[in-house]
């Protein structure tokens, strides 16, 4: 079998992977590095995120401020240690993607516009227009292509961890054009696979957002932490699940019930002010409240019957037609369009139907402020890994600087392992691809008369994730989940493939995919189980409280022959003792 | 509003879709499916709805299913278009023939290979070449919205393809740079951090097509972002226009 050999070995080339990617281009030249990615980069989910991205730039803010906003949004389960370092460097990192050409919006004097978004005591999130996400992955992509000393595995798609003596030397992956499966080695490797929000069935993620990395770091007994935290984004449109931003709501658009009515009021969110006045939207108050609190009081109203009952499910209503269409179509025009394009409303007009949407998984991959996880040789940086700084709830804006500073971070970390450890063992990875070739040729291509669907698992899949483990969960919810995700495991070894070609085969992609969801919401769910409290977006009706006694600790979850087993890790204290989170005082 | 009540209606409609599967067809087909009608369905939906329920061999692209990603393109009743953004109430009753895109190599039923685009970008140096450097320290390069506004147009592409599927010039010449590369070099000529549109110019007049290229515009009409990728090769002919005239009838006034 051919094999391919680099120093650093980059898979997903979405935010975090281009970002990884262009610190060791432009720092080690003399470095080769392979970026897999089962898609073209540009196409990455980093591409749809639309508000903005945070840092502190101007003199009214402080690091202070960030740190703070970002620990008591994460309900104190963010490791300080981890939050203050981020903090501190992503500012620097923002003016990086400046400087390689991101098209940030602007104050008239030329220097970088900021705005307002939830859960934050001060407007530091850039943004371009409401494309931020796009803007910057096309810049981090188009950046890349000036390095010649990365090397892009377009639509290789990675299918296992090549382990051996101890230590990650690569993938095994498979090129969709060809179907073959070949060795790809790297000295270091940097997971950066993203999140996995299509494990729920209404979710903001695009259909790539299938947990891969988190799942092979997983089964390479690498454990996966704080998966239990699930982060609902309170503005999605019904039906489809696409994301309405943040921003919308950081330039001043209201939420009202069926009744007209601003709800987040009876909430703990503070006091509503007019949308004239001059000081609304207030900061870390009502609409700018942090994600967790919102789409938690949506449940609420819908338990009073204040929400809109509709044929993609109950809803309430965003409203921005006070911002005016100057205004919209400068700040939000992406909002625009998608509402027209969608929904077939016009929000200049009319209000916006809007739900509570799964967005963001907080938890992830294991790893240390290095971006290095328990297995020597594999990093992981971006939503598939965990920190941690956003515990359990990220506040909006923070997830696409993270995937700049851990980026950069895990990079020159793999860099430095690379450069002190011994050579490839070419020939035993080599025949560990082989064997995986081996294991999906039988398992997929030889009819074994199974009677099982991809999209029949992945329905009961998705559907159990919602009612077992959605906004609020219970002993009993997640027991039924976990059971059921225990038969779809089982079950899934009957899926028959139809396609049995070797160009192209996405019947195959979808069914690996599959397999990993399985493996990752596996881990969410007995992580949810194991953890007796209420913090953050992990809400149990039967243990309502936060309990710092027992569980200001990260979960760590080990795939293991039955049900995973879940270990504990205190959480890094420094300077900001666990106090209550407040929101809606001045 | 869009999303109707007519979610249960038991009316279909028909998809007459490419296939070709190279080592099992010599040549391509159309396979024909029937899917649910449903009124606030894309063409993608209907796509999903066979690759999940009729046919699993079906091959094509999609990921965000939003207009954003670029990935699902495809030529839709011979017009290039995202399916994802493409309403089947639009073509309802009638059958929507859905093909891969335009003058590209077909690696299977819908997927094209799109390698060419990315070394054309690679070649125009789609990327930002600083007028004068200045270290991350120092803060960010200032940039007034006007200035901004002057580039930002050709910085909405999306590389989804439609442009060149558009392109007779692109049909006719592979070598064309075409449409949204030229564009993208564009957003950067006229972006006020950059100082490289003379290395550009090269590549892009290195190559035959620019000059057949007659402002038909089919790039700009189809473009689903608003691009006005035929603005920028206007633009970047005008530039070049300039430029000869300045190097022959003044050679010591230019550089």
């Amino acid at each position: 079998m051919e094999h391919q050999s680099h120093d650093i070995l980059i898979v997903g080339g979405g935010g975090a992977g281009l970002r990884a990617a262009i610190a060791i281009g432009e720092e080690n030249p003399n470095l080769s590095v392979a970026v897999v990615s089962k898609i073209y980069p540009m196409r990455s989910h980093t591409v749809s995120a639309e508000g903005g991205a945070a840092a502190v730039i101007k003199p009214n803010d402080s690091l202070e401020d960030h740190c703070y906003d970002t620990i008591s949004g994460s309900d104190w389960l963010a490791d300080q240690d981890a939050v203050e370092l981020f903090v501190n460097e992503a500012p620097a990192e923002m003016v990086q993607l400046e400087h390689w050409g991101c098209p940030w919006s602007r104050e008239p004097d030329g220097s970088v516009a900021v705005r307002p978004f939830g859960g934050m005591k001060i407007e530091r999130t850039w943004f371009a227009a409401d494309k931020t996400g796009f803007h910057m992955l096309h810049s981090l992509f188009q950046t890349a292509l000036k390095f010649n000393n990365v090397t892009r595995y377009d639509e290789w798609f990675a299918t296992k961890l090549l382990v051996h003596d101890g230590r990650c030397q690569g993938v095994a992956a498979l090129e969709l054009r060809t179907g073959q499966i070949r060795a790809i080695a790297g000295k270091g490797t940097i997971l950066c696979t993203g999140g996995a929000g299509r494990i729920f069935p209404f979710t903001t993620n695009a259909a790539v957002k299938t947990g891969d990395g988190m799942a092979l770091a997983y089964r390479a007994g690498v454990p996966l932490k704080d998966m239990e935290f699930v982060q609902y984004h309170p503005t999605g449109l019904p039906g489809t699940g696409i994301l309405i931003t943040e921003a919308s709501r950081g330039e001043g658009g209201i939420l009202i019930n069926s009744q007209g009515y601003r709800y987040l009021q009876d909430y703990d969110l503070g006091e509503p002010l007019d949308v004239n006045d001059p000081s609304h939207p207030r900061k870390r108050t009502m609409e700018l409240g942090p994600r967790d609190r919102l789409s938690q009081a949506f449940v609420q109203e819908r338990k009073k019957g204040e929400t809109i009952e509709g044929p993609y499910g109950d809803y309430v209503h965003l409203d921005v037609r006070h911002m005016g269409e100057k205004k919209i179509d400068k700040k939000i025009p992406f909002v625009r369009e998608l509402c027209r394009n969608y929904v077939g409303i016009d929000p200049v007009h009319e209000l916006i139907p809007v739900r509570p949407v799964v967005h963001y998984v907080m938890g992830g991959v294991h790893t240390n402020i290095e971006g290095e996880t328990p297995l020597p040789g594999l990093f992981a940086a971006g939503e598939c890994a965990c920190v941690s700084i956003n515990g359990a709830n990220r506040l909006g804006s923070n997830s696409l600087t993270e995937l700049l500073v851990f980026g950069a971070r895990a990079a020159r970390a793999a860099v430095r392992f690379g450069a002190q450890a011994a050579d490839i063992a070419v020939e035993e990875i080599t025949a560990l691809a082989e064997q995986e070739q081996q294991r999906i040729r039988e398992r997929f291509f030889q009819p074994q008369g199974g009677t099982e669907t991809i999209a029949g698992l992945r329905t009961e899949l998705t559907s159990t994730m919602e009612s077992g483990a959605g906004i609020y969960r219970s002993e009993e919810s997640l027991r039924a989940s976990c059971d059921k995700i225990r038969e779809l495991k089982q079950r899934s070894g009957q899926i028959e493939l139809a396609d049995h070609s070797l160009t192209f085969n996405t019947e195959l992609t979808t069914a690996l995919e599959l397999e990993y969801m399985l493996d990752v919401a596996e881990a969410l769910v007995h992580s949810a189980l194991a953890r007796t409290e209420s913090r953050g977006s992990h809400q149990r009706t039967d243990y309502p409280e936060r309990d710092d006694q027992q569980f200001l600790k990260h979960s760590l979850a080990f795939q293991s022959d039955g049900d995973p087993r879940i270990e504990y890790l205190d959480v890094a204290i420094t300077r900001w003792p666990p106090g209550e989170r407040v929101y809606g005082s001045k | 509003m869009a999303a109707s009540e007519s979610a249960q209606s038991a009316a279909t409609i028909t998809l007459e879709v490419f296939r070709y599967r190279p080592g099992q067809d010599d040549e391509p087909t159309f396979q024909r499916y029937d899917v649910p009608y449903q009124e606030d369905w894309v063409v993608l939906d209907a796509l999903n709805h066979v690759k999940d329920h009729i046919d699993g061999t079906l091959t094509y692209r999609w990921s965000c299913r939003m207009g954003v990603c670029g990935s699902c393109g495809m030529m839709v009743n011979g017009d290039p278009k995202l399916t994802c953004a493409a309403f089947l109430r639009d073509y309802y009753p009638d059958a929507i023939r859905i093909e891969p895109l335009n003058y590209f190599p077909v690696i299977r039923d819908l997927v094209i290979n799109m390698d060419d685009f990315l070394d054309k970008m690679s070649e125009v140096k789609t990327w930002l070449i600083p007028k004068e450097e200045k270290p991350v320290s120092e803060g960010e390069y200032l940039q007034t919205p006007a200035e901004l506004a002057h580039y930002k147009q050709f910085s909405m592409c999306i590389n989804c393809m439609l442009c060149y599927a558009a392109c007779p010039v692109y049909g006719q010449h592979p070598n064309f740079i075409g449409p949204a590369a030229i564009a993208l070099a564009q957003r950067y000529n006229l972006d006020s951090r950059d100082g490289a549109a003379d290395d550009r110019a090269d590549a892009i007049f290195s190559h035959e097509g620019i000059w057949e290229c007659t402002f038909v515009g089919d790039c700009t009409r189809v473009c689903p972002k608003k691009v006005d990728p035929a603005g920028a090769i206007q633009q970047a002919k005008v530039e070049a226009t300039k430029d000869w005239f300045r190097s022959v009838l003044v050679p010591w006034g230019n550089k």
